[in-house]
């Protein structure tokens, strides 16, 4: 997994309260193995027509945007299902972090799992940020992990939440599982006493 | 004095294995359900790193979103990326030594069916599924949710996940539920009070007389639906009912292992004076049939009510969300809800594809006819609902009416396999999420009861079940 230290880079406004997984990558999408190659499908109820030419309205088709690295959304961003072909579908897209005021706990989760930061701000933040991100490619901004902070282009400064652990594992793109089995004896004496419950 | 600990707290008590320095613990997991469409990368990673599957009798293998529902279909999938994905769950499966059940075997079903089924789901265990509706299983007094696909990894490597504890909340119902109204109409009242992300954060506990006087099917309805109002996962106290349903069953202990673990079920409660960090309480008595008119599962309105105009908004925020919602649905504001036609209707889902499910629907249709606008199906859960509708007879009441009578699996909830809506058209269903595209690209979706479902497929529009004859 790719660390996630500092970001610089064209933040698309999706004013769009609840986007939920369907949206992010609808359910034909879910049909590979792999996990590359979703970003063809990021949004795509929204960035193309029924033809399948490109919608010219959706942000990320306005050539202000196409290159963009961060999403400004509106609250509960993720909700819906737990497939986390969203963040990959995200990630393939090159998008790194996304701020929203609030997101759904499974998506919240599987950002962590693929590098991607989804940075929680208080919803007047929101708005400045969004109003920053509305200004189009002139209006990079600067994501800071360490720091906990986002910097729009007039200098402004925001702070965003973040659990210590969470921050930790992106800041040295650690390997859940890797981390888990160091503490493969804790496990094999937990299951030693708990196996033996009938129920268990 | 011991600190009093609510039911959530019990269960996650028993299962942790460590705790981390800032609190979030590694928690151990007792099962582990797996189907096709969030688990190819997860055996992938397994491959790529060499590992293996740590603890393969706790985990259950079944297909269920992509297969067809026509026996016809399911034994020759046309679909070129459906079919490798399915076979990629027969290789996993035999790659790892994990047990599956495959589109014919009878105990196939949808994953969140077939758990409690055979047994799988017991009370006071730790499940997970690459799934959402997991919360499902918190019927029986499981800590049950969804996970990604790392997390799926994680678990068949370590059989562990890392969590941080979510907090408690109770939403307790009060009263008997009117006639006509039912689990899934108390489940979206519920969301629509609370709002899709008002349980982010945390784990709901039902309780009250109307989820007691539940059946395990209602409660199960309940349950799944958790994710809908933001949280992971819910939970119902175990009691005799649940006991009744899981004795005997395939997985379940037997012997003086089932007396043991009753025991040790019976203690799985909230304790009197426990704290709950959020409290909400509805009246059974008052809840209507419930019928959503937009595309978030907590656009719920009234039988009786009409879809909201955008004029109604509080704020710019809500104006763009129901105009967008409304624009979506093809709606304009102001329609009564028992004016809408609809073109489809499909029972079925983890939310309403069990017996109980099928049973109320056939209630509504026996001796009708299903207007002839209107295509509508029944989509069993498990190949196990299905052969015990059969049993009662209930297929040949739908098949009278002029309903389709299919092959058990996820079907129409989520248009993964050939069950999809064509745009514009508009859909009863009794499945869990009304949300852009869901049943298929521009299609529009109305979630209500297997009742309601039924009676609107008779009338070719919503109809009120409580005036139903």
């Amino acid at each position: 997994m790719d660390k996630f230290t500092t970001l610089t880079g064209v933040a698309a406004p999706l004013p769009i309260t609840n986007v939920d997984t369907d949206m992010i990558i609808p359910k034909q999408y879910l049909k590979t193995i792999a996990r590359t190659g979703l970003g063809a499908g990021l949004f795509s109820e929204m960035r193309f027509k029924e033809d399948g030419s490109e919608n010219p309205h959706f942000v990320l088709n306005k050539p202000a945007y196409r290159k963009a690295t961060i999403l400004v959304a509106e609250d509960n961003f993720g909700c819906g299902s737990s497939r986390e072909h969203a963040p990959w579908a995200l990630l393939d897209y090159g998008i790194r972090c996304v701020i929203s005021t609030s997101f759904a706990d499974i998506f919240y989760n599987n950002c962590f799992q693929n590098g991607i930061l989804p940075a929680k701000v208080s919803p007047e933040d929101l708005k400045k940020l969004m109003d920053d991100a509305s200004r189009g490619a002139n209006a990079t901004l600067t994501v800071d992990l360490e720091r906990q902070e986002i910097k729009g282009p007039d200098g402004g400064v925001v702070k965003f939440e973040i659990a210590e652990f969470n921050k930790h594992c992106l800041l040295n793109g650690l390997d859940a599982i890797g981390l888990t089995l160091v503490k493969s004896d804790k496990i094999k004496s937990f299951e030693d006493k708990h196996n033996t419950h009938a129920w268990a | 004095m011991a600190k009093l600990r609510t039911l959530y707290d019990k269960i996650w008590d028993d299962h942790v294995v460590d705790v981390q320095p800032d609190g979030s613990c590694l928690l151990y997991i007792d099962r582990h359900l797996v189907h096709e469409v969030t688990s190819p990368q997860a055996f992938e990673g397994l491959r790529m790193a060499g590992r293996k599957v740590r603890a393969p009798e706790k985990t259950l293998l079944v297909v269920d979103h992509n297969v067809p529902t026509t026996a016809e279909a399911r034994s020759h999938v046309v679909d070129p990326e459906s079919k490798a994905q399915i076979a990629q769950l027969a290789q996993n499966a035999s790659d790892f030594g994990l047990e599956y059940y495959d589109a014919f075997d009878k105990r196939q079903g949808i994953v969140h069916i077939i758990g409690p089924e055979q047994g799988f789901t017991l009370p006071g265990t730790t499940i997970v599924c690459g799934d959402s509706h997991t919360s499902t299983h918190g019927a029986f007094g499981a800590l049950a949710h969804g996970i990604g696909t790392s997390e799926v990894e994680h678990v068949l490597a370590t059989q562990t996940l890392l969590q941080s504890k979510a907090k408690n909340m109770r939403v307790t119902v009060n009263g008997k539920l009117p006639a006509g109204v039912t689990a899934k109409d108390i489940i979206m009242a519920i969301i629509g009070q609370i709002g899709t992300a008002g349980g982010t954060g945390h784990v709901i506990e039902f309780a009250g007389e109307a989820i007691r006087d539940l059946s395990m099917e209602g409660r199960m309805t309940v349950c799944n639906m958790t994710i809908e109002g933001g949280a992971r996962a819910g939970l119902i106290a175990p009691d005799e009912k649940t006991f009744a349903y899981l004795k005997d069953r395939p997985k379940a202990p037997k012997g003086a292992a089932w007396d043991e673990a009753v025991r040790y079920w019976k203690t799985l409660h909230s304790d009197e004076g426990a704290h709950f960090d959020t409290e909400i309480t509805l009246d059974a008595a008052s809840l209507p049939p419930i019928v959503t008119w937009g595309t978030s599962p907590e656009d719920v309105a009234s039988i009786e009510g009409v879809v909201p105009r955008v004029d109604d908004a509080r704020n710019d925020q809500q104006k763009a969300k129901i105009q967008r919602a409304l624009d979506y649905m093809g709606l304009k504001g102001g329609e009564k809800i028992a004016d809408l036609k609809v073109d489809r209707v499909f029972i079925g889902s983890c939310t309403n594809g069990r017996i109980e499910d099928l049973r109320a629907a056939a209630k509504v249709i026996e001796g009708k006819k299903v207007a002839a606008h209107v295509n509508a199906m029944v989509v069993p859960g498990s190949g196990l609902v299905k052969d015990q509708a059969e049993a009662e007879g209930l297929d040949k009441i739908f098949v009278a009416a002029g309903f389709e009578w299919r092959e058990p699996g996820c079907s129409m909830c989520l248009a993964m396999n050939p069950d999809k809506l064509a745009p514009g058209e508009r859909c009863a269903s009794t499945s869990n999420r009304n949300f852009e595209g869901r049943q298929g690209f521009k299609g529009r979706t109305h979630l209500v009861s297997p009742a309601m479902a039924a009676a609107a497929a008779i009338a070719g529009q919503f109809v009120d079940i409580r005036k139903w004859s």
